[in-house]
């Protein structure tokens, strides 16, 4: 129901700039990823978008209207916080009535609302509970009911699945994206530093680093043409081989890269590098081999299957045919030739 | 060798043990030397014994029927109760901008209030008797409230600063998302998190005016005006060379008593409040 | 997609526009912070500065207002004989005065001395675990808890010359000949005065270095424990160390305690010259002498002194207060 538009967005806290200048459209109704390492500034420019925090200069407009100054409760969001954020001192209910009771909602709206969202996530028998007497699980089914009351148009995330082990962290997240397809016209924003969540949940994602946007794509766009050394990295995992210096002369470019999925190993010798395995990892549906080839890290190659090579053996590590080289030059930027 | 080192191992531990012990009889042993005097009358005051070996609830009788002390007491609950409200009810509103809100000069100004909770409070004393004069209070209990506030109100106010500044952030902003002002986050989010600290700080608050001495000495001057203390210091028998003994344990008994009760049941807020305004800012 | 960095930063001239929930809070703010300033400054910041105008002053207790300005005559004031003898008189040449300074100064550093030792031995027995742990913990509260004037009183009767328990204790341990008129003598009283002070305030100082050694990680000792460092020697290169912070600040506040104290000293040693303190003696001048402007300008000097000494004690200790931004 809303498209955010930011334009040059600026955030610096004292003398240390954090966002330095960031343009991005976010469409209605879209499942925005912001995804980088740790310090890049994806937190941040959430909490702009919140209203949280104060932008120092730039323009960030709801629906074509510069929202800047405007009050995060005026904008019409929801926030999932990375540790729940539940009022411990009231119960489930009154967790999630207390924003419209504070907009002065009616006692009959209220409930309707309340026990309308805590149907969709299925948490109806805990509304009278008090936080500390539920689950991490359940918190975080709280915390987005919570936000589903609101009736947002924009739904911002910030690391909601951090704080969960792994196995509920995937049930979750396949809520999550359950909830965007309910929930088709509401524009969501997600923060995370994790590329699978990004990958696994995003319309778009937006790499960020250092305060600055890397790329903005769709997953599979990221993934099949990273504008950057940087996104090529960042994006997929394991994480793409990299090769330099003379490994890549004989490509024209300062380094390639190989995504370990897009490797195999020639049996009739006629593979582009030589070397010896050192390692190999067995995941039961497909394993790694890691492949010394004399570059500064082993080539990582994936195979189907469990591995049928061990450390000693010499194997001709090629690309699968069809796929291709990713060619980077020296500032870091792809380029085909 | 292994003897020796057996050796060493239970001297160490008796002479531990030993501290230990010397610890709690030095601390204690006033106190009950003092219960122990107040339950004697007459010339068994004047036998120094140990242990108990006379018992007699005259000198309480004596305090309580006589003279203003209950008067006393009362002035002094009411004082120190009136003086901590007062202080928590400014200071949690105070402590929510010196925590939660960035401004230009917020250091400076916990330094200046920490300065003044550490204040000379002789150095304020003709000012102040001045203020109260000319307000017309002096010589009551409103006297006694209005300055106990230049020690309660500070270090409320800095304690519960402290205490406020480790409530999460999150909580907060999701309130604010929700559309809570700072009126709101306060009372209806951080107030039903805070019981807590302020039954503590109120405490230390409450501890503090009870023991004041020099402005109750200095701002009333009645026996029926006159705190706790000052009446327990300036408690003289009926002739002028004797010292009530007996009356002056007895009732420094009933003063404290109240206080070592609450501080033994509230040990551990007590603890964790005292170390909230010294080390951790 | 990717932004170019090259674009110059977009022109905002100077004007930072605050948001409506920044100008929220920092409006909030200020009408939280208002009523608390206004009652610190009626009860503390007027009065001070009407402390100090008094000490310019001839003023007395029946004539507040009446008062004259008097310059620095409290403070020193000379008058030249006809013989050519200059005689100065006021404050700055007031035996009893520098008197009441030296017992305050020694008063303060015998007994943050003692109470820092005695307060790190008690914090270490609290710090270590042993059975009866929570016993002493409540044990060394209780003289905290006691009223300073209930403790003065209670000590007073145990240091009684004729009556006192600790003159009887002390026959019967030997360590007396005759029985001591503690409070009375003026060679002794310092030192009883010292006694119950320490009594009563080392449990303070003891639990802000407790809550300082709390905070060192127990895996330091560890470590020390596997290189064979000698208890002695972890005790002054780590513990001491780690734990100076909170005892510099644990050390600071017990000084400005002491060197205001008054109470303790009024009801124990009433009208003995040699414990008398700055407190004790500006508080008789204004009120029991009836020399209010004289009085006013002890109450002055006294904060001029305690400011410096705690300026210089915080310049020269580098305590961090920590009090700080979040």
């Amino acid at each position: 129901m809303a498209n955010i538009q930011l334009r040059n967005v600026r955030k610096a806290f004292g003398a240390v700039e954090v966002i330095k200048g960031i343009d991005l459209d976010i469409q209605s109704g879209e499942f925005m990823v912001f995804v980088g390492p740790s310090g890049c500034g994806k937190s941040t420019l959430l909490r702009l978008v919140a209203g949280l925090e104060d932008i120092t200069s730039g323009e960030l407009s709801f629906d074509g209207k510069i929202v800047n100054g405007l009050a995060p409760s005026k904008r019409g969001i929801a926030m999932v916080f990375q540790s729940y954020a539940l009022y411990p001192h009231m119960t489930v209910y009154a967790n999630m009535a207390f924003g419209m009771q504070l907009q002065g909602g009616g006692k009959e709206e209220i409930k309707k609302r309340v026990e309308a969202a805590a149907e969709l996530l299925q948490i109806t028998p805990y509304l009278a509970r008090l936080p500390k007497q539920l689950s991490g699980g359940q918190r975080q089914r709280v915390a987005i009911g919570r936000a589903i009351v609101r009736d947002p148009k924009v739904f911002l995330f910030d690391e909601p699945l951090s704080n969960l082990d792994a196995a509920l962290r995937v049930a979750t997240r396949l809520e999550i994206a359950k909830l965007h397809h309910d929930m088709h016209n509401v524009t969501m924003v997600y923060v995370t530093h994790d590329q699978v969540e990004a990958m696994t949940l995003a319309d778009r994602i937006c790499v960020l680093r250092d305060g600055l946007v890397e790329q903005v794509g769709t997953p599979l766009e990221l993934y099949e043409n990273p504008q950057s050394l940087f996104v090529a990295g960042f994006i997929g995992s394991p994480k793409m081989n990299f090769l330099t210096g003379k490994f890549a002369e004989p490509f024209k470019a300062k380094t390639i890269g190989a995504r370990s999925e897009h490797l195999e190993v020639k049996s009739n010798g006629s593979g582009l590098w030589k070397g010896e395995v050192i390692h190999s990892e067995n995941l039961g549906s497909d394993s790694y081999i890691y492949v010394n080839v004399g570059s500064d890290e082993p080539l990582i190659v994936r195979e189907n299957g469990t591995a049928l090579h061990q450390a000693g053996d010499v194997l001709s590590v090629g690309l699968i045919e069809g796929e291709k080289l990713h060619k980077f030059d020296a500032v870091g930027k792809p380029f085909d030739a | 060798m292994v003897g020796t080192f057996n050796l060493w191992g239970a001297t160490k531990t008796t002479l531990f043990y030993l501290l230990v012990i010397f610890i709690v009889v030095e601390s204690v042993f006033p106190f009950y030397y003092a219960i122990l005097t107040s339950f004697k009358t007459g010339t068994d005051l004047f036998r120094v014994s140990y242990w108990p070996d006379s018992f007699s609830w005259g000198n309480y009788a004596a305090v309580l029927n006589t003279g203003s002390f209950p008067r006393n007491l009362l002035n002094s609950v009411f004082i120190s109760a009136t003086t901590v409200l007062l202080a928590l009810f400014l200071a949690i509103t105070a402590s929510f901008a010196l925590s939660r809100v960035r401004f230009r000069g917020r250091g400076l100004l916990l330094m200046t209030i920490l300065a003044v909770s550490m204040f000379p409070q002789i150095a304020v004393l003709a000012g102040l008797f001045e203020v109260i004069r000319s307000l017309g209070i002096y010589n009551t209990p409103w006297a006694l409230i209005f300055s106990y506030t230049i020690f309660t109100l500070p270090f409320t106010v800095w304690v519960l600063t402290t205490f406020m500044r480790d409530l999460p952030l999150e909580i907060e902003e999701a309130a604010i998302v929700d559309g809570a002002t700072p009126w709101v986050i306060i009372t209806r989010v951080f107030m039903p998190l805070m019981w807590p600290a302020l039954v503590t700080t109120g405490l230390l608050a409450f501890i503090g005016a009870w023991n004041e001495f020099l402005f109750a000495l200095t701002f009333t001057s009645s026996n029926d005006t006159r705190t706790v203390p000052v009446a327990i210091a300036l408690l003289s028998g009926g002739s002028s060379h004797e010292i009530p003994w007996g009356a002056i344990m007895a009732a420094s008994v009933i003063v404290t008593v109240p206080l070592v009760v609450l501080v033994l049941i509230f040990q551990r807020k007590i603890v964790s409040g005292l170390t909230a305004g010294g080390v951790k800012g | 997609m990717a932004t170019d960095t090259l674009a110059p930063p977009m022109a905002m001239p100077g004007v930072r526009i605050k948001s409506e929930l920044m100008q929220q809070r920092v409006r909030a703010a200020r009408w939280f912070l208002l009523p608390m300033l206004i009652a610190l400054a009626v009860v503390a910041g007027w009065p001070l500065l009407r402390s100090i105008y008094f000490s310019f002053t001839d003023a007395s207790l029946n004539n507040l207002y009446g008062a004259e300005w008097v310059g620095f005559n409290n403070y020193l004031r000379w008058t030249t004989l006809d013989s050519g003898k200059t005689v100065y008189r006021g404050l700055l040449v007031d035996p009893k005065w520098w008197g009441a300074v030296g017992n305050t100064l020694r008063f303060a550093a015998y007994s943050v001395t003692f109470e820092a030792i005695f307060g790190m031995i008690v914090a270490l027995v609290l710090n270590a675990e042993f059975k009866g742990r929570g016993i002493v913990r409540a044990a060394i509260l209780i003289p905290w808890a006691i009223p300073t004037i209930v403790s003065a009183k209670m000590w007073s009767w145990m240091l009684n010359d004729q009556f006192g328990i600790l003159n009887d204790l002390g026959m019967r341990l030997g360590l007396l000949s005759q029985k001591v008129a503690w409070t009375a003598n003026s060679d002794t009283a310092m030192t009883a005065v010292l006694i119950v002070d320490i009594w009563k305030t080392t449990p303070f100082m003891a639990l802000l270095i407790l809550a300082g050694l709390q905070m060192i990680p127990k895996d330091i000792y560890e470590a020390a424990e596997i290189d064979g460092v000698h208890p002695v020697k972890q005790f002054f290169r780590i513990t001491l160390p780690l734990v100076r912070p909170a005892l510099m600040v644990a050390i600071i506040f017990r000084l400005l305690d002491a060197l205001r104290i008054f109470d303790l000293i009024y009801v124990l040693t009433p009208n003995s010259d040699s414990t008398k303190t700055m407190s004790v003696l500006a508080r008789e001048n204004l009120f029991d002498f009836d020399k209010f402007a004289y009085g006013s300008a002890m109450s002055t000097l006294l904060f001029l002194i305690i400011a410096i000494l705690t300026i210089l004690y915080i310049w020269l200790g580098k305590v961090r207060f920590d009090g700080g931004d979040r």
